[in-house]
C-alpha cells in the first residue's frame, strides 16, 4: 500500500493500517463492518469521513475510541497502540480521543446541571480538585466553546440544541484531548444553528491545534471544514485525498453517485445538474458483492468489477481511489487529464 | 388576505389557519395565521425549523390534529369547499380519499404484523372501494411507485423490506385512492441519500404523471432546491416568506431566508473560513418577543418591528412579512451574540 496523506510532520497522528472489523451475528452470519482499511491523519489535521449506512464511519469511530478492538490490523494514535491498549494505557488513550455526538441530548443527564456534567468529566480524570478549582475550570471550558458561564447552573433542557451541542463539546475538550471524533454533530440541529457549531470547530480546531475525524453526511460542510475527505463503501474506503480533489475532482464513480445524490441549495444548479439516481440499494454487510463492492450498483462495471477487488492507487500527489475502469481509463488516457 | 398561486383558484388553499394547543398550562397558539395555496401538478415546499409550526400545518390540512388541538379559525379549501365547515364523516372521506399522507418513519407508520398487501388494501377499503377493486388496484399501485414483481410483494411484511422499499410501501399507502393532494413531512430525512434521491425522483414522477398536488414538509433547503415548484417559509408559527423556488432563492425578501440560505456552504465561502450565522436561538411560540418573532436574531432590526407583527407583504419576487424592503437592508452583523 502506498505511503500517501498525512499531515506536515513525520509522524500521523492517526493512523489505521489494513484494519478489519467483523462482527458475528447470530443468523445473519459475519458482518464485515471494516474489511481493509488504511488510513492516515496528520496532527491538527481534520478528515472528513462521508458515506451511507453500513459504510463502516460509525464503526471507525468506535475503534478510534478504543469502544471496541479491531478484529485485526493496526491502530495508532499520537503514537500510541489503540488495540493493545488496557489499564492506565487505555486511561492515557481515553484522554486522548475523544467523541462528539449528534445527539447531544441523549449523552446528558436531564437531572444533572451543566457545570456538574462537566466537573464530573474532570473529577473522573483527576483533572481539578477542589470546588472552586472545578468551578474555575468550568468556567474556562463554557466561555472556550462561546457560553455564558451562568449556563453551568441550568439542566439540559433549558439549553436550546446548538446550546446542548457547544456543551457537548466543553466536555469533551475537558480531559485536553489532542484528537475528537465527531460524530455527524450538526445534523441533529437546526440550520440555523449548524453554522456556527462548525464555525466553532474550526475556531478550536485552530487555536487548541486539535485533529478531527469529522464524520457526516453532508457534503456541503466536509467540503467546507475538511483538509482531507475519505469517501467509505461497505467497509472500505474507495476514494480518499485532500477536499478539493475528491470534492471537486471525483474520480469513483461511488462518490459521484453521492454528489449527484445529495441536493444542494440552489435551484438554478439543481435544474442543470445530471438526473438519474443511482440503482439499488446498499446491500448486506454480512454478504458483500464479490469483486468491487460498489459493482452491482455501478453504471460502469464491466466483468473485472465482478471478479477482481480493485486496488486503492494513487492519483496525482495524495489522491487515491480504487476503481478498476478509472484506472484503466487513467492508464490509456493523455497525460494531465484529471491530475489534481 | 390573498394567497398567491399558479392559477386563479388553486387546488388547496390554506387561508390565515390559527391552531391552538390546550394543555395544563393553558392554550397555546401553536399555528398563528398560516396562509398557503398549491395546485394541481406542482409541489409546494414547506421549510421550517423545530418549533416553526410546518408539521402542524401539515395535520391541520390531513385533518389529523391530535387530541388537545384545535383549529379555532381560518379555512382549508380543496377544490372550493372547506374542509373544516365539513361534518367528521364528510371530512373523514377527504383525508385519505382526496388527501394522502405520508410521514418520516418508514417502520412504526406501517402494521408489522401485516402483510404489505393488506395494508395497501386497507387503505383503499376504508374509502369505500370493494375487496376485489382494492386487490387490484393495490398490485397497480405498487408497480406504480416502482416496486418490482408487485404480486409477490404483496404478501411479505414490512421487516422483509429495506428502508427504501418501505417509504414507497406507504407513498402506495397514500397515493392508492387516487388522491388530488399528496402531504409528506420529512419523509426521506431518515433514508440514506441514494434512497432519498430515488424517492424524490418518485414523488417527482407520480405528480407530473397524475397531477398530484404536493406539500413536502422539510428543513432541508437541498431537497427544496431540487423538487419545489414554490416555497413557503415558516418561523414562530407563520408563513414569513412564500413565492417561486427560483426567484426566492435568488433574492429573499425576509431575512430569516437570507439568513438559512447564507448558512449553508457553498463553493462560494472561503474554506474553513467562517460561515455566515443567523445567531440567537429559534424562537418558541409559548414566549414571543413583541412585534416581530424574528426581531432579536434579525440583522435588518429596526425601532418598529418591535412594535407591530408585519403581515405578508409584497415583495419584488414573493411576499414577506419583513417591513423593511431588500433594497434598504444594511449588509451588518447579526445582533444576537451565538449562545448567550
Amino acid at each position: 500500500m502506498p505511503e500517501v496523506g498525512g499531515g506536515s510532520s513525520a509522524e500521523p497522528m492517526i493512523e489505521l493500517r489494513d484494519v478489519v472489523k467483523h462482527y458475528r451475528t447470530r443468523g445473519r452470519g459475519v458482518v464485515h463492518a471494516i474489511d481493509g482499511v488504511s488510513l492516515t491523519v496528520g496532527h491538527g489535521e481534520i478528515l472528513g469521513l462521508v458515506g451511507e449506512s453500513g459504510c463502516g464511519k460509525s464503526t471507525t469511530a468506535r475503534l478510534l475510541t478504543a469502544l471496541e478492538q479491531p478484529t485485526s490490523g493496526r491502530i495508532t494514535v499520537a503514537g500510541r497502540d489503540v488495540a493493545g491498549a488496557r489499564g492506565s494505557g487505555l486511561r492515557e488513550l481515553r484522554r486522548t480521543v475523544q467523541m462528539v455526538f449528534q445527539d447531544p441530548y441523549a449523552s446528558l443527564d436531564p437531572r444533572q446541571r451543566i457545570g456538574d456534567a462537566i466537573g464530573e468529566v474532570l473529577r473522573v480524570h483527576g483533572l481539578a480538585g477542589g470546588k472552586e478549582d472545578v468551578r474555575r475550570e468550568v468556567t474556562r471550558l463554557l466561555e472556550l466553546v462561546g457560553l455564558l458561564p451562568g449556563i453551568a447552573d441550568r439542566f439540559p433542557h433549558q439549553l436550546s440544541g446548538g446550546q446542548r451541542q457547544r456543551v457537548g463539546i466543553a466536555r469533551a475538550l475537558a480531559v485536553r484531548p489532542q484528537v475528537l471524533v465527531l460524530d455527524e454533530p450538526v445534523s441533529a440541529l437546526d440550520v440555523s444553528v449548524r453554522a456556527e457549531i462548525i464555525n466553532l470547530l474550526a475556531r478550536l480546531r485552530d487555536e487548541l491545534t486539535l485533529t478531527y475525524v469529522f464524520i457526516s453526511h453532508d457534503l456541503a460542510m466536509v467540503r467546507h471544514l475538511a483538509d482531507r475527505v475519505a469517501v467509505m463503501y461497505l467497509g472500505q474506503v474507495v476514494e480518499e485525498g485532500p477536499w478539493e480533489a475528491v470534492s471537486d475532482s471525483a474520480t469513483h464513480p461511488y462518490t459521484e453517485a453521492l454528489q449527484a445524490a445529495v441536493p444542494v441549495a440552489d435551484p438554478e444548479l439543481e435544474r442543470s445538474r445530471r438526473t438519474g439516481s443511482v440503482r439499488g440499494e446498499v446491500p448486506d454487510a454480512a454478504r458483500p458483492p464479490a469483486g468491487c463492492r460498489f459493482n452491482p450498483r455501478c453504471p460502469l462495471a464491466e466483468d473485472v468489477c465482478r471478479e477482481v477487488a480493485p486496488e486503492l492507487l494513487p492519483l496525482g500527489a495524495a489522491h487515491r481511489y480504487a476503481c478498476h475502469v478509472r484506472q484503466r481509463e487513467r492508464a490509456g488516457a493523455p497525460s494531465g487529464r484529471g491530475v489534481s | 388576505m390573498t394567497v398567491p398561486s399558479a392559477g386563479g383558484h388553486p387546488l388547496l388553499s390554506v387561508r390565515d389557519v390559527h391552531v391552538e394547543v390546550r394543555s395544563r398550562g393553558g392554550a397555546l397558539e401553536i399555528l398563528r395565521g398560516v396562509d398557503l395555496a398549491v395546485d394541481r401538478g406542482e409541489t409546494l415546499a414547506v421549510v421550517g425549523e423545530s418549533g416553526s409550526g410546518k408539521s402542524f400545518t401539515a395535520l391541520t390540512v390531513a385533518g389529523l390534529l391530535p387530541d388537545g388541538a384545535t383549529v379555532t379559525s381560518g379555512a382549508v379549501e380543496l377544490g372550493g369547499v372547506d374542509l373544516l365547515r365539513l361534518r367528521e364523516s364528510q371530512r373523514r372521506a377527504v383525508r385519505g380519499g382526496e388527501i394522502g399522507m405520508v410521514y418520516q418513519d418508514s417502520m412504526t407508520s406501517l402494521n408489522p404484523v401485516m402483510r404489505i398487501g393488506r395494508q395497501v388494501a386497507e387503505a383503499l377499503t376504508a374509502h369505500g372501494w370493494s375487496r376485489a377493486d382494492a386487490r387490484a388496484r393495490t398490485v397497480e399501485v405498487l408497480g406504480e411507485v416502482g416496486l418490482p414483481s408487485p404480486e409477490r410483494l404483496v404478501r411479505l411484511y414490512p421487516h422483509q423490506l429495506s428502508g427504501g422499499m418501505r417509504q414507497r410501501v406507504l407513498i402506495a399507502c397514500a397515493i392508492a385512492p387516487r388522491p388530488k393532494v399528496l402531504i409528506a413531512d420529512e419523509p426521506t430525512t431518515a433514508l440514506d441519500v441514494t434512497i432519498q434521491q430515488q424517492i424524490l425522483e418518485l414523488v417527482t414522477g407520480l405528480r407530473d404523471e397524475y397531477g398530484l398536488a404536493v406539500v413536502w414538509i422539510t428543513h432541508d433547503l437541498g431537497v427544496v432546491a431540487r423538487i419545489a415548484d414554490r416555497v413557503a417559509v415558516m418561523y414562530a408559527g407563520r408563513v414569513v416568506e412564500h413565492g417561486a423556488t427560483r426567484p426566492l432563492y435568488r433574492a429573499p425578501a425576509h431575512p430569516y431566508t437570507d439568513g438559512l440560505l447564507r448558512s449553508i456552504p457553498t463553493e462560494a465561502d472561503a474554506h474553513q473560513q467562517p460561515l455566515p450565522q443567523i445567531g440567537g436561538t429559534p424562537v418558541s411560540v409559548a414566549e414571543l418577543p413583541p412585534g416581530c418573532p424574528f426581531g432579536p436574531r434579525c440583522p435588518q432590526h429596526r425601532a418598529m418591528c418591535d412594535e407591530e407583527e408585519p403581515p405578508l407583504l409584497d415583495r419584488a419576487q414573493s411576499r414577506a412579512a419583513c417591513w423593511v424592503p431588500r433594497e434598504e437592508w444594511t449588509s451588518s452583523v447579526p445582533r444576537a451574540v451565538a449562545g448567550a
